[in-house]
């Protein structure tokens, strides 16, 4: 039912803004005061805090049915999702009660901050500082790369406060909550890009910034722990976006097969088609399954929530990535112009195999989880 | 004000892949349930008059125990609860078990007024409202346009529907009410809504609950008996009138004289 509710919403209202979202490279503001209005925005907050409590699946479910449509779209949700987990998962009672409302109902937009220019797939290397001062944080250096930096109200910087080389290279980040308007914060530079172009992925420089330490979420060194375990709950959000991509793409091109004709026929009669919408199909199916069977699992608490989290990103990442490709190959010539859809999801896949981990960091992840594992 | 409305589960019309099992009941695998739609229009009309005057409003089903989906959907447009009651011995139902049940599922809930669409569009009887309000002794209003409870006086007006226009009735509560489209769209559930659904009561009761004697309902029992179903026949050729307005209105009305229409 709500699957339903959100795949009409997206359909009347979000499909129809997508290839101008693309083309103007513009943040859709329109999109998020949609999305706000009708309480999606709420649903990965808790009731407690003016949210609607919804479970790993729920949210997955709605992100699905976004980017089914516009994948930027659907990152505004995953993005939300992102920036607050850190919150969720370390903050206080206060913090939450401070910042939550505002996020859930949509009036704050709120950015995760871990990656910088020399610290990708090698967070723990991260070299912005934050250094005790009295009560308060001041924090220097750099992010790179962070989706919705721009247009955020908040983020969440990771920053390495234990710097000696006596402290483990993984305790020694902590997470801050950082306001736009902070003196010292501001955005950098906006990347241009061949994706996601109307989300904004921005550089953030940090110059000297003051926080309180009311603005520290979770303990002093906590801060990497904290990253890895919001990475375990928001892969999810990224898989649900690239298996949505994905079936907007096969949806396409199913359509086109059946009405385009060649040789007499519509080209769906021919087998080396048949073969691919078959393929296209049951890998989209097949990586859907996978994510929300990681949903459930990770939701209830299993151990293995990394390998879970690390493999439905991996498997529904590369499947947007084959079927947007072969999407683009069944519509031929129309493919690869912006007449149709396709070539624009084609590259709007691309990130999800880049970003919350690169697929090669999600094997390893993977891999370190059978290692671990007693046989 | 409590409101209890009776919800049925139809075969999706939209599907259009509605069909009877070769012993002529409902087929209810063939295409996925929704509300009745007259039903919505009932649920909708009960929303508003709870938001108006306070109160609860309580969905009350005779069905498979499937039918939680569809009850579920009527708990997101804002019901507070759901009543299910469903039991083997109900398979094969016609109108006058279905009377039997509800009245008795009736008579164990508080309510100032039921509220039934005018009839379902999978059965089309149109007798279970009145049905229920003979065997629970409700006075009966049909075709509501326009409900208006006065909860102090403990009345109730109703705009029925009429060939001219619509008549005022009004009666004491309870009363029981069939409700057609005129009463206004029926809401969409929002996301709100559908989150909260998923923690309200839907309770489930079988004919012993109800202290309903197998023997007494179902198919083995039923007065009526489907004996076949046809497919309506093919709609004939579509003339359009493609002239200009002057010539085009004088076309259809020639058209619609023609066969005594106007």
């Amino acid at each position: 039912m709500l699957r339903d509710a959100v795949r009409v919403l997206a359909d009347e209202r979000i499909a129809p803004r997508a290839a101008e979202i693309d083309r103007t490279a513009e943040f859709p503001w329109d999109v998020k005061e949609l999305l706000a209005s009708h309480d999606i925005l709420s649903l990965p907050f808790p009731a407690e805090y003016g949210g609607l409590g919804g479970e790993l699946l729920t949210v997955a479910l709605a992100i699905e049915q976004i980017s089914r449509v516009c994948a930027t779209s659907g990152l505004i949700l995953a993005v939300q999702e992102l920036g607050a987990l850190p919150l969720l998962l370390a903050g206080t009672d206060e913090q939450k009660q401070r910042w939550f409302p505002d996020l859930a109902a949509g009036r704050t937009l709120i950015a995760f901050a871990l990656t910088e220019a020399e610290a990708g797939s090698d967070a723990a290397s991260t070299r912005t500082r934050a250094v005790r001062d009295g009560d308060d944080w001041v924090i220097d250096g750099s992010k790179r790369f962070i989706s919705q930096g721009s247009v955020a109200d908040l983020v969440a910087v990771f920053a390495a406060t234990e710097t000696s080389d006596d402290t483990p290279r993984h305790k020694r980040l902590t997470c801050f909550i950082v306001e736009k308007g902070t003196a010292g914060f501001g955005v950098e530079r906006v990347e241009h890009k061949m994706g996601i172009r109307g989300s904004p992925t921005a550089e953030l420089g940090f110059h000297g910034v003051r926080v309180p330490d009311a603005n520290r979420v979770g303990a002093p060194g906590e801060g990497f722990a904290i990253a890895m375990r919001t990475l375990d709950r928001s892969r999810p959000g990224i898989a649900a976006q690239a298996v949505g991509i994905a079936q907007g793409a096969l949806d396409v091109a199913a359509r086109y097969a059946n009405e385009r004709r060649q040789f007499g026929k519509p080209i769906a009669e021919f087998q080396m088609i048949q073969a691919m919408l078959a393929d296209m199909d049951a890998g989209t199916e097949a990586a859907r399954q996978l994510l929300y069977k990681a949903c459930t699992e990770i939701e209830s608490g299993s151990p293995d929530a990394a390998r879970w989290s690390a493999m439905c990103k991996l498997v529904a990442g590369d499947n947007a990535m084959k079927v947007t490709t072969d999407a683009v190959q069944v519509l031929g010539g129309y493919g690869y112009i912006d007449e149709f859809p396709v070539e624009r999801m084609m590259r709007d896949a691309k990130i999800t195999q880049l970003y919350e981990g690169t697929q090669q960091i999600q094997r390893i992840v993977i891999a370190r989880a059978l290692a671990g594992r007693p046989d | 004000m409590h409101i209890v409305v009776l919800v049925k589960p139809v075969p999706d019309t939209a599907s259009s892949g509605e069909r009877l099992r070769p012993d002529n009941r409902l087929d209810r695998a063939a295409v996925p349930a929704v509300v009745n739609a007259n039903d919505e229009y009932a649920l909708e009309a009960a929303l508003k008059l709870v938001e108006a005057h306070g109160g609860e409003v309580t969905v009350l089903t005779m069905a498979p125990s499937g039918a939680t989906d569809t009850i579920r959907k009527a708990l997101a447009m804002g019901a507070t609860r759901g009543v299910l009651v469903t039991d083997e011995a109900l398979a094969g139902s016609d109108i006058r078990s279905t009377v039997l049940v509800l009245a008795a599922a009736l008579a164990g809930l508080e309510f100032d007024l039921v509220l039934a669409g005018v009839d379902t569009s999978d059965g089309q009887g149109g007798f279970v409202g009145p049905g229920v309000a003979v065997k629970a002794e409700l006075p009966y209003l049909s075709y509501a346009a326009k409900i208006e409870p006065k909860p102090d006086d403990r009345l109730v007006t109703v705009r029925r529907i009429s060939p001219t226009g619509y008549d005022v009735l009004e009666s004491p509560m309870p009363a029981l009410i069939a409700c057609t489209q005129a009463l206004g769209e029926p809401r969409y559930p929002s996301l709100k809504g559908i989150m909260a659904a998923r923690s309200k009561e839907i309770v489930t009761k079988s004919l012993a609950d109800l202290g309903l004697e197998p023997e007494g309902v179902g198919g083995a029992v039923a007065t009526t008996e489907v004996v076949g179903s046809e497919a309506p026949p093919a709609r004939a050729a579509t003339r359009v009138v493609r002239e200009a307005p002057d010539v085009a209105a004088r076309e259809v009305v020639a058209f619609l004289a023609e066969r005594r229409i106007v």
